[in-house]
């Protein structure tokens, strides 16, 4: 029983480390803000959530477990808020010209 | 080499780029960026020497001592980081500039 | 090589090439955001140096608080006068360069010849643990063995405040700060804003709460609280109270006179300043933490929302 929860936790974290790499590579490869976006929301969502669903059955039940729930529920709602705000901020500078975040060189 | 000593090496060099930037760079908001860089690496430093003081009470391994000074060290220098965003946002407001220059200041 | 410390260089490393781009970035805002990825990963190494404690403050405070604060300014320098600057010398850099590699260089040394065994404090704060009541040693360092370095820290907070408060324009004394106006950003930062302080003011009230026998306490309950305060007054859902306010001031002032007044009582009841007697340790280290948590949070905030300003300067700022 024990080793067959070591292996869940290890493949589901693994999984999670993997959705983190390719939310990286997606970051660095796309080429708009709002593509990048995306691929960094999907690996916060999705790579946070493998990783705190592979580490439930190593912590104590009920306290440790709901903390770590609790933490991946936050960090989903500050995800998908700073998700909209940048969205929004890159598509206003889109309408005076510029997708770019930088200064202009 | 342990880990230790490593992020104690990361912390020398961080002295030395933190004060590199707070000379070399143009414009404040740079500065303070580069002090509070240098202010990180001393607390690194400090940090090690309590990891190395460490392993005596059970459930911590590192000296408490230095680490409430790190602490307190960390809340003052938001402190002061604030203050020095506050006079660079007044210099802003009053000359729409961000640095000080001092051939400009001898040509008026 | 153990798998750890490939770990802990990688760490290393990335820490390094951060503090390299903060530096050497061309613009501002790279430089800021840069700062503040950073002092995340600090944060990740005061965790590998068994400082969670510090941990703690340095992303609450090192990285959220100081990066909000310097993302501030950066978006409102002036685009082209920074572009346009000479850098300087070569002369003065390589000899910058030079002198900065020997100080690091210096320091390198002292840490590659620290002493051995070192010197430590730990097991006289352990002795010495019980009398407070406390179960977390660097609470117990920062409010009752050294309890005069937190006394003169929250002091120096107020200072800050004060510093901060006397570069206001001539006619905002008085007045509202003015940094944290509301950013037409919209109803997505106004439902977090709306969601996210009853969660977080529960983990600011946990953390000085389990400061006393866990990681945590007065500094990053705080923090937490002082974030969610700076929240609400960004999406507009709560305006920064005018300065003159009395109530502003009594809790500003509220922990470190609290602290000052236990501190001198100490002198009469248990023989010495900032000594506690010992059958009330735990009460009164309870009352001080509490009132300090309140007064910090108070004055984060308030070094996040800047000097006053008269109500008609948003219109006047560019």
């Amino acid at each position: 029983m024990t080793l067959a929860l070591t292996l869940f936790t290890l493949i589901a974290i693994s999984l999670g480390a993997i959705f983190f790499l390719a939310g990286t590579v997606g970051l660095l490869r796309f080429p708009d803000t709002l593509t990048r976006l995306h691929a960094l929301t999907k690996a916060d969502n999705l790579g946070l959530g493998l990783i705190v669903l592979g580490l439930l059955p190593q912590v104590d039940w009920p306290v440790g477990g709901l903390k770590l729930i609790a933490v991946w529920l936050v960090v989903l709602l500050a995800g998908a808020t700073v998700g909209q705000l940048m969205a929004k901020a890159a598509r206003s500078d889109a309408w005076n010209g510029s997708t770019d975040l930088e200064p202009p060189r | 080499m342990s880990s230790v000593t490593l992020f104690g090496l990361c912390g020398a060099a961080l002295v030395g780029l933190g004060l590199y930037g707070l000379i070399v760079l143009p414009g404040a908001l740079r500065r303070i960026i580069a002090f509070n860089l240098l202010g990180s690496g001393v607390f690194l430093l400090f940090g090690v020497i309590a990891r190395r003081g460490g392993g005596v009470i059970a459930g911590t391994g590192s000296d408490p001592v230095p680490q409430a000074l790190i602490i307190t060290g960390l809340v003052v220098a938001f402190a002061a980081t604030a203050l020095a965003v506050a006079l660079l946002r007044r210099l802003l407001q009053e000359t729409g500039r961000d640095d000080w220059d001092e051939d400009e200041r001898s040509d008026r | 090589m153990s798998a750890a410390l490939i770990v802990d260089l990688g760490l290393t490393l990335l820490i390094l090439g951060l503090g390299v781009w903060t530096v050497a970035a061309r613009s501002n805002n790279g430089a800021v955001v840069g700062y503040i990825a950073y002092g995340l990963l600090v944060a990740l190494v005061w965790v590998r140096l068994a400082a969670v404690d510090v941990a703690l403050t340095e992303a609450a405070i090192g990285s959220g608080l100081t990066g909000l604060l310097l993302l501030g300014v950066a978006t409102r320098l002036p685009r082209s006068a920074r572009l346009t600057r000479p850098p300087t010398g070569l002369g003065t850099r390589l000899l910058a360069g030079f002198l900065s590699a020997a100080v690091a260089g210096g320091l390198a040394a002292v840490v590659l010849l620290l002493p051995d065994p070192a010197p430590t404090l730990a097991p006289s704060v352990a002795a010495n643990l019980p009398a407070t009541g406390l179960g977390n040693p660097v609470t117990g360092v920062l409010i009752a063995f050294r309890a005069i370095d937190t006394l003169l820290e929250s002091v120096v907070l107020v200072f800050a405040i004060i510093g901060v408060w006397s570069l206001a324009p001539k006619d905002g004394w008085g007045e509202r700060p003015g940094w944290l106006r509301p950013a037409p950003l919209g109803s997505a930062l106004t439902l977090l804003a709306q969601l996210l302080p009853p969660i977080g003011i529960l983990v600011g009230i946990h953390l000085f709460w389990t400061g006393a026998t866990a990681p945590g306490g007065a500094f990053q309950g705080g923090a937490v609280l002082a974030a969610m305060w700076v929240l609400a007054m960004i999406a507009g859902l709560a305006r920064p109270p005018a300065v003159s306010r009395r109530w502003l001031r009594l809790m500003l002032v509220a922990g470190p006179a609290l602290f000052l007044t236990v501190g001198i009582a100490g002198i009469w009841l248990a023989g010495a300043f900032l000594a506690y007697p010992v059958a009330y340790a735990k009460p009164l280290i309870l009352v001080i933490e509490a009132a300090l948590t309140l007064s910090i949070a108070a004055a984060l905030g308030l070094l996040l929302a800047g000097p006053p300003e008269h109500p008609s300067a948003a219109e006047r700022q560019p």
